[in-house]
């Protein structure tokens, strides 16, 4: 076995380590610290350190440990916590972050970002913990245990540590770690990462059975969480040797070194069954042990890892495909089967119905896959949020609402950077600074709120902030003086959608923050590839809400299917309001040729399906046909088709796969007898039809001009 | 001498490929064998809006949408007819699945280079561009079609720049 098949695993749980500890880091409150996170914000720090040394990555294991030795002292209470020193340690993070994305890509990490970062730890360690270190050295001096040998790149701090450790905790304790079918080049590995954690007393056995007995101050779950990295949790078994039983057994062991062991062997051997019961003892053991409560951690962090599996995204896809391809036969079948007798037939119908929810089942299931919860994106914004209104001088609290909400992952993945936009826009734009806040009679404290929930087959992402506002003058004007074609009296709906033209920015300053205008108009687009919309609502001295409208996924659609001439065609259902039969008297033409529906006093264009898509035999009396509202991209209008035929759930297929764009189409799907239906995009329809208007115009005016020169 | 007679043996093996003959009208022609991933009957196709008609829409190939091309069309044939035995060739061009509509399939021929001759410079709906040259066979000739670039070239550029104009 190559160590390097463990790289993955290692980059990939150390990328979730990171995640942890910056999560916790931001949640700390500086005042008062909860012991429980520090201590996981440690572990962490600890484990990625571990994992680092047994792989090599020399960088990222200094990195760590200078960050660990500071985290051990904070988590002790030696190192009083200030919101500097929290910046400091997410700093840190961040470039272990660096380090990591360099070593997987197989390069090194920046050796100058190393030095300064290092620079820095070891100046607070040395400021902050210069007095601590004397005093905990002076109690350490008298103790009899001889410090156990630390590791050759330990700091001086790091030292103190140790030496504060062994008097803190039991004595001499020993830890006997027994090694279950490792080779011996893993085991070689295995016994240079245990001298991490301590001294060595003695080691012996074979690749079957190898005991290694370690004089440590380490939890066992802080060693097992190192060794797993190299090993499977099975091949590994670590008893605590209670400090009497030590201290016996040390006596005729320690001289008789490694021959001894076999013989002794018996006695100290564990089954992993028993493993939790030496386990317990610890803390009693250890009773005033700080790391005690770390077990928790430990223990969770193996229970994730045993109820989840990773698997390649495009392994879920092909399932999701397949699923897809059984729907549709299995709709096949059904339609095949109602036309049988349904007395002669009982058995074959009582199947067809069973498939037909065993189907829709895993369907179901299947899809759930795919969906994460908005936390994946949530999460990264206290970072964000609390980086940027530091650098803006305001004070910002941020409020998530609705994390659990989940999302395609496809989809998640694309709305984090619009979202990154839409909060930095807020931050920067929305939100006034104190002074301006509290002059406005508001709690100096502006609140950013990010929501999430599910409409329908949609779900609604929304950006709140309790700003300042759109101001729209200073958008008329600046729509103006760009050569945009506005007017006062434009709703003030319009007027926020002129902010996602390309180049529109209001600040009057361009900071580094926003401001450029490259921005708005790219986070519309990017959220209209996604299948989605965005809108602005904006009350003047109240704020800002900006929301983001997606479907909940892209591979399954609820769609309308209708009938257009002996064609049929599918309806995005989200995108139709209602279907009525035009009454002549509602009519209304205009300028000639176009028409308009008046429903419920409302006046909509009139889109001709068979105008638009060239489909010969429909219906072409308005009256006989039946008008569809429909709204997209916040247009409305009437679409004449000549019958709604029925809704149902289809299976998207792309059609730029094998072919391109279609105007006026979105994709395809396959109905129940194999044929391929084509599903229709309504904003681009309205400009397909927009633009075959125009072309039928100019063709009639040339042919006209004829007409008059002839 | 053994090793240079294998190395004969596998430069005529590599020079002589194997074509599939289709007609089109009253004339033959051929595609490489080896872009062609299957033949099926021509069935089920949904007529797509607003594109050249030689495109004849998009159908279902066991779950793929793929798109239907009339050759005979592009090649203004008179006679277009669609019954039972029209075919359609279901080729893979860069990376692209496309069913390309004939009038028939005849059968698998192996070329040697001696018998393919260059292409003829000339042909104004059938450029010399997407003729890889002519196949002589005795009394009968094949127009060797260049799939690949008639497809990605012509038809699919030509698709794209009538879309935007329409």
């Amino acid at each position: 076995m190559d160590i390097s098949d463990f790289y993955d695993t290692f980059f990939e749980e150390a990328e979730e380590l990171l995640a942890d500890m910056e999560r916790l880091l931001l949640d700390l409150d500086v005042d008062d610290p909860d012991v429980e996170d520090l201590n996981a914000i440690f572990r962490a720090a600890h484990s990625i350190k571990g994992g680092a040394g047994t792989f090599g990555f020399t960088v990222l294991q200094e990195t760590t440990h200078l960050l660990e030795n500071l985290l051990d002292h904070t988590r002790r209470g030696e190192l009083k916590l200030r919101r500097d020193i929290v910046d400091t340690f997410l700093e840190t993070k961040d470039m272990l972050h660096d380090q990591l994305d360099a070593y997987r890509n197989g390069g090194e990490p920046d050796a100058e970002a190393f030095e300064r970062i290092s620079r820095v730890l070891q100046q607070m360690a040395l400021d902050e913990l210069g007095q601590g270190e004397a005093a905990v050295k002076g109690e350490a001096k008298p103790d009899p245990v001889p410090a156990p040998t630390p590791p050759p790149e330990t700091s001086k701090a790091a030292e103190a540590e140790i030496d504060r450790a062994d008097t803190g905790e039991t004595a001499g304790r020993q830890l006997s770690i027994t090694l279950s079918g490792v080779s011996d080049k893993d085991r070689e590995l295995l016994v240079e990462e245990l001298q991490h954690f301590g001294t060595i007393a003695s080691q012996s056995g074979d690749v079957a059975r190898y005991r290694v007995v370690l004089d440590s101050t380490e939890s066992q779950d802080d060693i097992e969480a190192v060794l797993c990295f190299i090993i499977e949790p099975e091949q590994l078994s670590i008893e605590v040797e209670a400090p009497t039983a030590a201290a016996d057994q040390a006596g005729p062991q320690a001289p008789a070194a490694s021959e001894a062991m076999p013989d002794t062997e018996p006695a100290p051997a564990v089954t992993p069954d028993e493993l939790p019961e030496p386990d317990k003892v610890e803390p009693k053991g250890g009773a005033t042990s700080p790391r005690a409560p770390g077990k928790s951690g430990g223990k969770s962090a193996k229970g994730s890892e045993s109820s989840t599996i990773r698997v390649p995204v495009d392994k879920v896809d092909q399932i999701i495909n397949l699923v897809g391809e059984l729907i549709i036969t299995q709709s096949m079948l059904e339609q095949t089967a109602s036309d049988l007798d349904i007395v002669s037939h009982g058995p074959l119908v009582n199947g067809m119905n069973l498939l037909q929810r065993n189907a829709r089942d895993l369907q179901e299931s299947v899809m759930s896959i795919r969906m994460m919860p908005m936390d994946y994106v949530f999460s990264r914004f206290p970072r964000l949020v609390r980086d940027l209104a530091a650098k803006l001088g305001k004070d910002v609290e941020l409020v998530t609402e609705g994390k659990s909400t989940e999302l395609d992952k496809s989809l998640i993945e694309r709305i984090i950077d619009p979202l990154t936009h839409l909060v930095r826009n807020s931050l920067d734009h929305g939100l006034e600074s104190p002074e301006k806040r509290e002059a406005a009679g508001k709690s100096p404290t502006g609140r950013l709120t990010l929501s999430a929930q599910h409409q329908g087959g949609n779900i609604l992402i929304e950006v709140i902030d309790d700003g300042a506002g759109l101001n729209r003058e200073r958008i008329l004007a600046k729509a103006k003086s760009s050569g945009l074609a506005v007017t006062d009296s434009m709703s003030d709906d319009d007027v926020w959608q002129l902010i996602f033209a390309p180049g529109f920015s209001t600040a009057e300053q361009v900071s580094d923050v926003s401001g450029r205008g490259v921005g708005m108009d790219v986070v519309k687009r990017n959220i209209q590839e996604m299948g989605g919309h965005v809108e602005i609502l904006s009350k003047p001295g109240q704020g800002t809400t900006t929301r983001i409208v997606l479907p909940l996924t892209l591979a399954i659609l609820d769609g309308m299917s209708i009938r257009c001439g002996n064609e049929t065609f599918l309806l995005p259902l989200n995108a139709v309001l209602e279907s009525l039969q035009p009454q002549s008297e509602d009519l209304y033409s205009m300028a000639g040729d176009d028409q308009l529906l008046k429903v419920r006093d409302e006046y909509l264009p009139i889109i001709a399906l068979h105008h638009a898509l060239d489909v010969t035999g429909a219906k072409t009396e308005l009256t006989e046909a039946i008008a569809v509202i429909v709204q997209g991209e916040g247009r409305r209008y009437a679409l004449l088709v000549d019958d709604l035929v029925g809704q149902q759930q289809v299976v998207v297929k792309n059609l730029e796969t094998n072919y391109r764009r279609v105007p006026g189409i979105s994709a395809a799907t396959i109905l129940g007898d194999g044929s391929v239906a084509l599903i229709l995009d309504i904003a681009d329809l309205h400009r397909l039809d927009r633009r075959k208007s125009q072309q039928r115009y100019e063709a009639k005016h040339q042919h006209l001009q004829e007409v008059s020169l002839a | 001498m053994s090793a240079q007679a294998n190395t004969n043996a596998l430069a005529n093996d590599a020079a002589s490929s194997e074509y599939l003959v289709f007609s089109l009208g009253d004339e033959e022609y051929a595609v490489d064998i080896l872009k062609v991933q299957e033949i099926r009957g021509y069935e089920n196709v949904t007529r797509i809006a607003n594109v050249p008609d030689f495109i004849k829409g998009v159908t279902n190939l066991r779950g793929v949408i793929v798109p239907i091309i009339d050759l005979r069309l592009k090649f203004h044939l008179d006679k277009v007819e669609y019954g039972g035995q029209t075919v359609v060739i279901v080729v893979n061009v860069d990376d692209r699945i496309v069913g390309v509509v004939v009038d028939g399939v005849s059968d698998v021929m192996s070329l040697a280079p001696d018998q393919i001759k260059p292409a003829p410079e000339f042909g104004v709906t059938l450029s010399s561009d997407y003729l890889s040259g002519i196949g002589s066979l005795e009394d009968r000739m094949l127009v060797l079609v260049d799939i690949e670039k008639l497809l990605t070239h012509e038809e699919m550029q030509l698709v794209e720049r009538t879309a935007e104009s329409a």
